[in-house]
């Protein structure tokens, strides 16, 4: 009999997090798994017997702030002076190979420490990585590198009654992997169905068919069946997905005698489509002071001041940025020693702490000098955009032809942008802090507008992102484009008045914070409220005035024709 | 040490391979850019290049391993030094990662001679590291501003010039500067595009016959690492043959008249900045060129080089779609059609 239940077929008795678990364990070469949890004793009960699986293999926990050389190894430099020849140590992640490494706080590591163990895994360490990622919102995640080379994603943990495989029949399974073959079949089954999920990255396919392996072997078999393809499929491909699998059958083909045409047609719309937008930023770009980005930022620094950060907002770090000088410190956490400053501070000393004809120089813990650097911190422009009916009326495109030169400015600044739109009920992240501007246009491009205005909620969300933002080390400036006829209260409700008291209220907790923000009045005439709600969140307030006619005709055309053209017309 | 997957065992992604053989014939191109999906084999390719080209003669004990046949670019110490024993090296490939300190780059002084012995000896960083050979920097679009100062002067200069911690030397650093990204996550600054002379873009393969080829393969090599390398041997060979006799054959490459008018042309059409751009262009349509075993450049051999040497060229909107392909497809049709 197999050691495996043979009720497997029937019922399977594992949960998904126990077999992602077991998989990891059979097949090192699936990368890891990435664990959406918080801390907690299931967590913790999970980590204990996902480790248990593995009894023979070393493991590391990795934090957060962890130095380049206890993550790559290097020169002990306290064991080195003591010993007075160099001592090296091991690397946590050589330490790791074959083994497990917990990532602690995944969702705040950096691409940089990400990218170091990208270049380990890649180059065949076979080391099992378990993220723990704590993060909250869609802000909150682990570098895009890193969880292209982790398996597996769990949300839910398995509670303590759940049944675990036992270490025999991991062992078991280890043994049978190399036996059990890839067929063709297989393969093109599980590419299939990617390629019908829209799984976009080649890895993922090649994990699936390592977790099809593993779950054959698992089961005590030597052939992968279709039950293991499901759940390679549900485990890897389903978490991957971009689009719902469409049918499989060929759209019917278009016919060549109207083919020309259509693409003519299509690139005539396009054409109409990019000079209407064009039309806008010109529109725009005559009410729009020149470098606004720029003078705000420059607002911020007396602000920043009196917190004591420094007048240009410019930070001192101990890892990055420019070189400034060194002072004298202890070698802690990710502080690097400045060689010359040492070896200048202990000179003084040599005869005193030396015996007569010893070559060596006498370094003490107390001639040591830190680098200091100076980091210039990067920007986020935060642009909370009210694309409500009354806005959508209002000047909608023109609001966006305003953002598209605000990005011309963050592209010259080198800052990044992040956008979120507020309507109906609720605000929404329509595009979380990006470099990339090109997808902000794309985004705002297809921004529909419409719906009553939840300007509290537009405001709170803009206020979490900046609030995350600037405790990831980013100094966040707040951009909110309103024509202020707030109509849906925090809670939901509709209500003039309430919407606007809790307008004001969101916007002086959002003043609190010392957010830098500027608020551009996109109503028609220059609202008493839109200033008010300005001078509320400690903002500069910038009414967009009333541009003639035919730029205002441009506008309402684009934003009929373009995107929402319906809902404006439903709200009008 | 863990085998290298073969670089003929990549299935598809024609236009990187390409472009890969051709930096690896033609050094003086400076590089090549990847802008793709993750997981489509860029970092598997460019370690594969390496593995595939000939070993190379170095001076014995040289921190920067210098070249002996080439007089002009010793560094001060193999020029210093009477005696030269030379030895066999593989082609280096350096990763520099996001978020590497300007002493890990550029170099520093050398900690441990220091402290044990208060010399002051040169510590060479991964620039030294990537002499002769490739540099390649993964999510480039991300790398820190600072970094990418130290790389645009050395990758321009081929030489590192340092003036730190009390040391003042300059060193030969000609790498192939590889750089891999995702440009839906950040952009390059417009002068370290320019320093890469190709650029081109990988995508996910759409049939599902190539997808299913990768994962056999990746598969077979997982597998049985030497059993899947001696199959590709042949292939593995003869493209490096290819490479060594182009190499060979550039040099005496011809550029007829004709051709350079309509470099020119096609550069003006596009309105690159500079000459960097018609200059690129016909050293990659050489190489392409001497790969192909002609012996002068011809239009075919232009025309398939114009979009990877000039896609990047292109004076842009920061706010339209990042690689403007189509604009220099239009542009070739419209120039080669006259």
């Amino acid at each position: 009999m197999s050691p495996f239940d043979p009720n497997w077929n029937t019922a399977p008795q594992f949960t998904d997090a126990v077999c992602a678990s077991a998989f990891l364990a059979v097949d090192p070469g699936l990368g890891g798994v990435l664990v959406r949890s918080w801390s907690g004793p299931v967590r913790d009960d999970f980590l204990r017997r996902l480790v248990s699986l593995s009894p023979k293999a070393p493991v590391r926990k990795m934090p957060l702030n962890i130095s380049d050389d206890r993550l790559l190894g290097g020169l002990d430099l306290a064991a080195t002076l003591a010993a007075g020849r160099p001592v090296y140590a091991l690397g946590i992640l050589e330490e790791s190979k074959n083994g497990i490494l917990v990532l602690a706080m995944a969702e705040r590591l950096t691409p940089g420490v990400a990218a170091r163990i990208n270049a380990a895994v890649d180059a065949g360490a076979a080391i099992t990585l378990v993220a723990l990622d704590e993060g909250v919102g869609p802000d909150e995640v682990p570098p895009k590198s890193l969880l292209d080379r982790l398996a597996f994603t769990l949300d839910a943990l398995p509670s303590a009654h759940d049944i675990w495989p036992s270490v025999n029949l991991i062992e078991a399974a280890r043994r049978r992997l190399k036996k059990i073959s890839l067929r063709t079949e297989v393969t093109a089954q599980l590419c299939t169905l990617a390629a019908m999920l829209g799984v976009a990255s080649p890895r993922a396919e090649i994990f699936a068919a390592r977790a099809a392996r593993a779950a054959s072997a698992l089961r005590g078999s030597k052939v992968i069946e279709a039950q293991d393809i499901a759940l390679a499929a549900r485990l890897i491909l389903a978490p991957r997905a971009t689009q719902i699998p469409q049918s499989s059958e060929p759209p019917p083909p278009e016919t060549p005698d109207d083919q020309p045409q259509k693409k003519e047609q299509e690139s005539q719309q396009a054409e109409n489509t990019q000079t209407l937008e064009d039309k806008i930023e010109d529109a725009a770009s005559a009410v729009l002071p020149e470098h606004l980005l720029a003078a705000l930022a420059a607002h911020v620094g007396p602000r920043r001041m009196a917190r004591g950060a420094g007048t240009s907002g410019v930070t001192h770090s101990l890892k990055r940025g420019r070189p400034v000088g060194a002072r004298r410190g202890a070698l802690t956490g990710q502080a690097r020693l400045s060689v010359l400053d040492t070896l200048r501070a202990a000179a003084p000393w040599q005869r005193l702490r030396q015996p007569a004809g010893s070559s060596r120089i006498a370094v003490r813990a107390e001639d040591f000098h830190i680098k200091r650097f100076k980091e210039k911190p990067r920007k986020i422009a935060i642009f909370a955009v009210d694309a409500s009916g009354s806005s959508a009326l209002n000047r909608l495109a023109e609001a966006k032809g305003a953002i598209l030169l605000l990005l011309a400015d963050c592209y010259v600044q080198r800052d990044e942008v992040a956008l979120i739109a507020f309507r109906g009920e609720r605000a929404e992240i329509l595009l979380p802090p990006t470099h990339a501007l090109a997808r902000v246009r794309r985004a705002l491009a297809a921004l529909p507008g419409g719906g009553p205005t939840p300007l509290a909620s537009g405001i709170t969300a803009a206020c979490h992102l900046a609030e995350a933002e600037r405790r990831a080390g980013k100094q966040p400036l707040l951009v909110l484009l309103t024509d202020g006829g707030a109509n849906i209260a925090l809670s939901g409700a509709p209500g003039r008045a309430m919407a606007g008291q809790d307008a004001l209220s969101v916007a002086k907790a959002c003043a609190a914070q010392n957010l830098a923000a500027l608020v551009v009045d996109t109503s028609p005439r220059k609202q008493a409220f839109v200033a008010q709600l300005a001078a509320s969140m400690g903002a500069k307030y910038l009414p967009l005035p009333y541009a003639d006619a035919q730029r205002l005709a441009y506008a309402v055309q684009s934003a009929v024709q373009s995107q929402g053209g319906a809902d404006a017309r439903a709200a009008a | 040490m863990k085998p290298i997957f073969p670089f003929t065992a990549i299935v598809g992604q024609d236009e990187m391979r390409d472009a890969l053989v051709i930096a690896a014939i033609e050094p003086r191109l400076s590089g090549v850019l990847i802008f793709g999906d993750r997981g489509t084999g860029k970092s598997t390719a460019v370690r594969a290049l390496a593995a595939l080209l000939p070993d190379m003669a170095a001076v014995a004990g040289c921190a920067y391993a210098c070249d002996p046949g080439d007089k002009d670019s010793l560094c001060e110490s193999c020029r210093a030094a009477t005696s030269r024993h030379t030895h066999r090296i593989p082609v280096p490939v350096v990763d520099l990662p996001l978020g590497a300190t300007e002493d890990r780059v550029v170099g520093a002084l050398n900690l441990e001679r220091a402290l044990a012995d208060g010399a002051k000896i040169f510590e060479p960083g991964l620039l030294a590291r990537a002499h002769r050979g490739f540099l390649y920097i993964d999510e480039v679009n991300l790398l820190e501003d600072h970094i990418v100062d130290l790389l645009l002067d050395v990758a321009a200069s081929g030489e590192n010039v340092v003036e730190r911690e009390g040391m003042s030397l300059r060193h030969p650093a000609r790498f192939v500067l590889i750089g891999s990204g995702n440009p839906e996550e950040g952009e390059l600054r417009p002068q370290l595009l320019d320093r890469f002379g190709l650029c081109v873009e990988v995508k996910t393969p759409t049939e599902i016959a190539a997808r299913v080829e990768v994962v056999c393969r990746r598969d077979e090599f997982d597998r049985n690492p030497a059993a899947f390398c001696k199959r590709f041997a042949p292939e593995q060979t003869a493209l490096r043959n290819a490479i060594l006799a182009a190499r060979a054959k550039l040099p005496g490459i011809a550029v007829a008249n004709d051709i350079l008018v309509r470099a020119a042309e096609i550069c003006s059409a596009l309105g690159t900045d500079g000459l960097r751009g018609e200059l690129t262009l016909l050293r990659a349509a050489r190489a392409w060129a001497a790969y192909e075993g002609s012996d002068a450049v011809t239009m075919e051999h232009l025309r398939r080089m114009t979009a990877p040497a000039l896609r990047h060229r292109l004076r842009r909107d920061p706010l339209d779609d990042s690689l403007a392909g189509t604009r220099v497809e239009r542009a070739v049709a419209e120039v080669f059609a006259r």
